[in-house]
């Protein structure tokens, strides 16, 4: 009647199929009900972009677009996201969206190992989509859940700040924006 | 580190959520944003067979106004505290406090029921639930029942929830024009749990405090109310004397444990730093 089956408890380590839409590819995946998504789209998809840090939430290293929000891949059962759309740093690379991040952290030394990098382009598209011109007041404050161990930050809040004064003039020239 | 193996049921209904936790007992969590069960599970500090994703139950989405107060379903995410305009307009302090719960990123999965369900004494939105005299509907293997958020935290993640329970809303009373509302926290740095936090709700005539909750996060095993210092205020206007009164009540209503981190002498002066911080503030407001 409710849909449980007799073996609710007994199918702990048995697989199951879910679904995603992963940077607008269908794909189905056999996971196990603890498989986290950031394990999922790196061991299962073989999208290792998306880097898993600490596995608990603190590092931002593992963030994605979840049906168009950044979240933690290392916060989210595989299972969780059944029937989702989810975007990896790949999907954003080639559909061109963060482009001008990539073009502006790579210039300024925004990154040097880069094991940080896929967290913060995810995080700071999604600033930039909610906020225009954000201060460096409110850059940072995005940035608060992404650690670095590289660069000391300053050079990622200026490509942030650059990028978005940068999308702002082209929107106010009429380009429409992308 | 990896969670221990559990199986996964997504539920759409409350009975089914609860018919599915019956059956499985003890060993059964709900799971609603994952952003303290999922680390949890992880560093295996819980090792529960059944997860029950309740994240898919329409009936606990949602934010709608219901008579004189505002109800906030279960599911609503930190995120949509930002948001909403109904929140803004009639809980304007949980739109106040919801910047300084964590990192965008988790905002845009954690939900307020998980916040409140936890009671994690260091949580900005459970001591918000104090200051503002909410409700919490609660569904169970027993039927429904609410109760006052003053009789939900009982001691350390530990609140009147029963097992196998699932709060379903949080009832905030309409924000009205008379009242003011204030909140602030001291944390080392942004984004990290406060070292001490408060929030405050008061109704004022003119600069007369009729009636205030005060309450503080980040002092002791729960959120907590400060009566002390409420009473000390009601029935008086906000003047530098006044404040000091509040401030120095605030020894009898706290008792910050020892911790590692910082020292309860400490915690209680930070309290007083905080409180007369947002009570000059409110007189400003007034
Ligand atoms: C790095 C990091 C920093 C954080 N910083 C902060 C912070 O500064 N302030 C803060 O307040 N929080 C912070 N959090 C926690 C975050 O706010 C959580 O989202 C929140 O505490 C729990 O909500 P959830 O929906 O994620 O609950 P879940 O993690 O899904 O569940 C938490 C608990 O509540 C139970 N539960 C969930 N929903 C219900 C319900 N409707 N009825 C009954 N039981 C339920 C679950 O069974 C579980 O036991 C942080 C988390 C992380 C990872
Ligand atoms: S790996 Fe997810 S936050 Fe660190
Ligand atoms: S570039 Fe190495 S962690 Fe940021």
């Amino acid at each position: 009647m409710n849909g449980l089956g007799e073996t609710l408890l007994d199918e702990a380590d048995e697989t199951v199929r879910v679904r995603l839409i992963v940077n607008g590819r269908k794909v189905n995946c056999e996971v196990a009900p603890r498989d986290t998504l950031v394990d999922c789209l790196r061991d299962k998809l073989e999208l290792t972009g998306t880097h898993a840090g600490c596995e608990m939430g603190a590092c931002g290293a593992c963030l994605v677009q979840l049906d168009g929000r950044a979240v933690h891949s290392c916060l989210v059962f595989a299972v969780q996201a059944d029937g989702a759309r989810i975007d990896t740093i790949e999907g954003l690379s080639e559909r061109g969206v963060i482009a001008d991040l990539q073009a502006e952290f790579h210039r300024r030394n925004a990154l040097q190992c880069g094991f940080c990098t896929p967290g913060m382009l995810v995080n700071a598209q999604e600033l930039l989509s909610r906020v225009a011109q954000p201060s460096r007041e409110e850059i940072r404050d995005a940035l608060s859940g992404n650690y670095c161990r590289c660069t000391g930050y300053e050079a990622i809040v200026d490509a942030i700040d650059a990028v978005a004064k940068e999308r702002s003039k082209a929107r106010n020239a009429g380009g429409g924006g992308a | 580190m990896k969670a221990r193996a559990f199986s996964y049921f997504r539920a759409t209904t409350i009975d089914q959520a609860l018919d599915a936790h019956a059956r499985a007992g003890d060993d059964a969590r709900f799971i609603a944003g994952g952003q303290s069960l999922v680390p949890a599970l992880s560093l295996r500090l819980q090792a529960p067979r059944l997860l029950i994703d309740i994240t898919h139950i329409d009936e606990l989405r949602g934010v709608r106004r219901e008579g004189g107060h505002l109800r906030i379903g279960a599911l609503t995410r930190h995120c949509e505290m930002l948001s909403e305009p109904l929140i803004a307009e009639f809980a304007p302090l949980l739109a106040a406090a919801a910047p300084f719960v964590a990192h965008p990123a988790i905002r845009n999965r954690g939900t307020f029921g998980g916040s409140v369900a936890l009671a994690d004494p260091a949580s900005e939105f459970p001591a918000m639930t104090l200051a503002l005299d909410a409700e919490i509907e609660i569904a169970g293997p027993s039927g429904r029942r609410r109760i006052k958020a003053d009789d939900f935290f009982i001691d350390l993640f530990e609140t009147a929830l029963q097992p196998g329970e699932l709060i379903t809303a949080i009832h905030i009373p309409l924000f009205k024009a008379d009242q003011r509302f204030a909140f602030d926290e001291l944390a080392r740095r942004r984004g990290d749990y406060a070292l001490v936090g408060c929030g405050i709700m008061a109704t004022l005539t003119g600069r007369r405090i009729d009636d205030v909750r005060i309450s503080f996060f980040s002092v002791g095993n729960t959120p907590t109310r400060v009566k002390g210092a409420e009473a000390t205020l009601i029935g008086s206007g906000l003047d530098a004397e006044r404040i000091a009164a509040a401030q120095g009540a605030l020894e009898g209503d706290l008792a910050p444990p020892e911790s590692d981190e910082v020292p309860p002498a400490m915690r209680l002066h930070l309290a007083r730093v905080l409180l007369g911080r947002l009570l000059g503030r409110l007189g400003e407001d007034a």
